[in-house]
């Protein structure tokens, strides 16, 4: 009887670590994704999808791997954040390299519009 | 011969993680499998340190840790400045120098100004790192240098070795 | 049950961001810019994979979504040599200049 409580207690514990988590990622990945579309230039984007790729997507994968529990799909789960972990860099970098190599410059003076609509330069 | 049995240990956990069967049939095909790469491995000439880097870690892991509370920190004032309802940025090209001695010290130093969102490694060469920041806030040099000394007393061999 | 509907609610959630790397897609005024966005694009597919296992209840999806994660690394590479070499079958290590403070020859 008390074993089947703490069990039920340690589930529900579980499952709200793992809310916490995979909200706290998703408000991440959405603010990356906002802030694509919003900031003016090339080079500027690239951070916006840097957070997007880092804590967006490692905080997802972690509540995701609190819920699995100690199974195979946890260690899977934590493979994948792995493998982000190391090959996001990598293409940011490679993307960034390739923009510069090609020669687009990179916007470098203060940029503050009148109105939030004039963010996107059309 | 240490870094050969490392390595097929590590091989042979993840063959298992990704498969996570038992049966003595598939479990002969994953330990050739695991021989085989390891064979590869070590035609190749890459079964040395850097390959299989167990006895460094005591030095790799807690540079992760301190790593990953940056991201963290350094994620909260991107998503500041790119949600502002009035965005007010102003990016910065800098130039970080460099102060690691091994290919594999860089490599972690400019993947590691990536991996911290505002900046972005732009372009490496012998002398220093052309870095993209996102707003002059986030270009302070103390920052680098910070970044750089802490990889490359973790990952440079010169130190250890 | 709530589980079910918030798994389904995070589901939705990475379907609207990846709306949004479209939007950046087709508007994106550089090559570049449409190369960032599907990298982000994958990043965001490979998450939505893995949380559409736990609405389904199946754990096929994490396999797929590791494969897509490694895939979506190599696209974007090739991706972005082709535009630069228009060609795929240049050794990329014999391109680069000297070999740095000559560690390897």
């Amino acid at each position: 009887m008390t074993g089947a409580e703490a069990m039920e207690i340690w589930d529900a514990a579980c499952f709200a670590v793992s809310v916490l988590l995979i909200v706290a990622g998703l408000v991440f990945v959405l603010a990356g994704a906002i802030g694509v579309l919003r900031l003016p230039d090339f080079y500027t984007r690239l951070h916006a999808a840097g957070v997007t790729d880092t804590l967006g997507a490692e905080l997802v994968l972690l509540g995701l791997a609190v819920q699995a529990g100690f199974t195979l799909l946890a260690a899977k789960l934590l493979l994948v954040g792995f493998f982000l972990f190391l090959t996001s860099p990598a293409a940011t970098h490679t993307i960034a390299h390739a923009a510069y190599e090609a020669g687009l410059k990179p916007l470098l003076a203060r940029f503050n519009p009148k109105h939030p609509s004039e963010a996107e330069p059309s | 011969m240490a870094h050969g049995i490392g390595l097929a240990v590590a091989l042979a956990l993840m063959w298992w993680v990704l498969s996570g069967h038992t049966e003595p049939l598939i479990l002969f095909f994953g330990v050739l499998t695991v021989v085989i790469a390891v064979g590869f491995a070590w035609r190749m000439h890459v079964l040395d340190r850097e390959g299989a880097p167990y006895a460094d870690l005591h030095r790799r892991v807690p540079y992760w840790f301190w790593l990953g509370g940056e991201i963290a920190k350094a994620n909260i004032a991107v998503v500041k400045l790119a949600l502002r309802p009035d965005l007010d940025i102003t990016p910065r090209l800098v130039r970080a120098p460099i102060a690691q001695t091994s290919g594999l010290g860089l490599v972690v130093y400019a993947n590691s100004i990536t991996l911290t969102p505002g900046t972005v490694s732009v372009d490496v060469n012998e002398t220093d790192i052309l870095v993209h920041a996102l707003d002059s806030s986030l270009s302070g040099a103390e920052g680098f240098e910070d970044i750089g000394e802490r990889s490359a007393r973790a990952f440079d061999p010169a130190v250890s070795a | 049950m709530t589980e079910y509907w918030f798994y389904l609610a995070a589901s939705l959630g990475l379907l609207l961001s990846m709306a949004l790397m479209l939007a950046r897609l087709l508007s994106g005024p550089t090559l570049y810019d449409r190369t960032l966005a599907v990298n982000s694009f994958g990043t965001k597919t490979v998450l939505f994979l893995c949380m559409f296992g736990f609405v389904i209840d199946r754990s096929d999806g994490v396999d797929i979504a590791l494969l897509y994660a490694l895939i979506n690394f190599v696209a974007t590479i090739a991706i972005l040599k082709f535009f630069r070499y228009r060609a795929l079958d240049i050794a990329l290590a014999r391109m680069g200049t000297e070999p740095l403070n000559g560690e390897r020859q």
